[in-house]
């Protein structure tokens, strides 16, 4: 292959004159970093209640959660967010629709891509966490009722501390996935780190140095997803369940 | 790090390796059919028509180029074979041998002569703001669009030099990166930006093929100059003398004249419309003395 690679194009001036490439590319990290985890926030939140409502008694809960899940699943992301920034700002009312449209650089892109990638998210949180609720013994919820516990009460206090430490593991790939879904963001025109890279490849025409940065960026991003997804499994883990073999181990070492 | 190791050899391999040892005038002539490659929505330069076929200015210029390399090399029969490309993939197709030509929209810049080729001039572009002619602004007056919102193409030239004038002038313009021209003309359509700032022939493109194109007004004033090359591989200088060749020869015949007049001046596949755009004085000045200088001074 006739190409002329160059790792020192990093180190060159970017389209605007001022930064240098690697300087852009490290920009692009910090919107990827804020992107995903705003998005990963607002989705561990809803998606909990959205779990919540999926496995509660009443049957018009379940249909809301059900629905709710089935939307946002089944949906791409890639029109999805689409529907965020062209379509979203034409069905509200003319003055807020407008407002969203003048809203200034890089918000009006940054502000659909969070929302798109929150409620795609809490859809994807949910499932996860319902299969945590529901692979918890009936007998908890029916201990927790036995005691006088309301509903809520049950589920603030028995089941969902239990439901998230058994997903922990299915959550670390969940949160993985989000970091890697914001890139869906460049299509609505936010220079997250794909958009960067693509810039990149658009004015320097080093496609594979710009494309290799994006890669090790991701790689590394995730790399500490996966880390700090570690720290929380060990220290979190119940005792007989998924991670507590690892909990005793480095306990015992140190005892 | 062993693996890290690993890599590094090996891009150090294929990369410095030239996998081409022979020229692709070799090639072409062992294989008896040249590659195109060609953009599928750059409307007029290079797109599908109703039958998904390849067409367009520079796509039918490549195939001219084509039939004269075929006649050059004494060929008895050329195949063309198409193949499409996006603004990442060209250049890797091209350097790794897929395509021979990229026949679209490509500006000649000086920094990319690291890595491509390019063949005389055969369309000089200028930067143009398109508006909605209700929008009360001035196309051709940029600081018509003070406090209001212009969407360019994330990354692209037309973004870089909006932000630039802007900053010059301090209008307070507010620059929309989208993801291409047609989601630059979407946000102006949709009242999400004022204005965008784009190459006059995509900006022909989109307006003529948008659903009103009467609410529409184009800009005459260029804010920029960017000639348009067909994309040659690097390190090959019998080859880009022949395509060279060839393009000089389709420019001095007219030919290129009358493609330009067939996709700028009359009605266009897949739909019949008409760009009704005359060809630019730079343009003109580009055929007269045909030339493959990236510098945009040499067309003014």
């Amino acid at each position: 292959m006739n190409y002329d690679w160059s790792w020192r194009i990093f180190l060159e001036l970017s389209s605007n004159g001022v930064d240098s490439y690697l300087h852009k590319l490290l920009i692009g990290v910090g919107w990827t970093l804020a992107l995903s985890l705003s998005a990963g926030f607002i989705a561990l939140i809803f998606g909990s209640v959205v779990a919540v409502l999926r496995t509660a008694r009443p049957v018009w809960l379940q249909l809301i959660g059900t629905v709710y899940v089935e939307i946002f699943r089944n949906i791409p992301l890639l029109v999805q967010m689409f529907l965020w920034y062209f379509v979203l700002p034409e069905l509200l009312p003319k003055d807020w629709g407008d407002a969203l449209k003048q809203m200034g650089q890089p918000w009006g892109q940054f502000i659909p891509a969070v929302l798109c990638l929150s409620f795609y998210g809490t859809a994807r949180l949910a499932e996860t966490l319902r299969a945590g609720i529901q692979s918890l013994p009936g007998g908890q919820r029916q201990a927790g009722t036995a005691m006088g516990l309301t509903p809520v009460q049950v589920y603030r206090y028995v089941i969902m501390p239990q439901a998230y430490r058994v997903v922990i593991p299915p959550l670390t790939s969940e949160f993985m996935g989000i970091v890697k879904y914001s890139s869906v963001a460049l299509t609505i025109g936010l220079l997250e780190l794909t958009g960067q890279a693509r810039a990149m490849q658009e004015f320097s025409f080093h496609i594979f140095e710009a494309f290799s940065a994006a890669t090790v960026g991701y790689l590394l991003i995730n790399g500490c997803v996966v880390l700090v997804m570690h720290y929380v499994e060990r220290h979190f883990a119940l005792p007989g369940r998924i991670g507590w073999n690892t909990r005793i181990k480095l306990s015992g070492a140190a005892s | 790090m062993k693996a890290i190791c690993a890599v590094t050899t090996l891009a150090a391999f294929v990369f410095s390796a030239h996998a081409f040892a022979e020229g692709r005038i070799d090639r072409i002539k062992e294989s008896g059919a040249i590659t195109l490659g060609y953009p599928e929505s750059s409307v007029p330069f290079g797109y599908l028509d109703a039958q998904q076929k390849p067409v367009g200015y520079t796509v039918e210029i490549c195939e001219a180029v084509s039939a004269k390399i075929k006649t050059s090399l004494g060929l008895k029969s050329l195949e063309i074979h198409y193949n499409p490309t996006a603004s990442a993939t060209r250049i890797p197709l091209l350097a790794n041998g897929t395509i021979d030509l990229e026949c679209g929209n490509t500006t000649n810049k000086a920094d990319r002569h690291t890595l491509v080729d390019f063949a005389p001039t055969t369309f000089v572009a200028q930067v143009v703001l398109v508006a909605r002619k209700d929008g009360g602004v001035d196309v051709n007056d940029l600081s018509t669009f003070r406090g209001k919102t212009i969407a360019a193409q994330a990354g692209g030239q037309t973004f870089k030099l909006i932000s630039m004038l802007n900053a010059q002038h301090d209008y307070g313009i507010s620059v929309a990166p989208a993801k291409d021209t047609a989601e630059t003309f979407l946000m102006v359509s949709s009242g999400r930006a004022a204005g965008s700032a784009n190459d006059d022939g995509l900006a022909y493109g989109a307006v003529a093929s948008s659903k009103n194109p009467e609410d529409f007004v184009i800009g005459t004033h260029g804010l920029e100059l960017a000639p348009y090359g067909i994309l040659e591989p690097k390190d090959d200088p019998e080859f880009k003398k022949l395509v060279d060749t060839a393009v000089v020869e389709l420019i001095k015949d007219g030919t290129v004249e009358k493609l330009y007049d067939k996709y700028f001046n009359s009605p266009i596949p897949p739909r019949g419309i008409n760009l009704k755009y005359p060809m630019s004085a730079a343009l003109k000045k580009a055929l007269a003395n045909p030339t493959d200088s990236p510098d945009p001074a040499n067309y003014e």
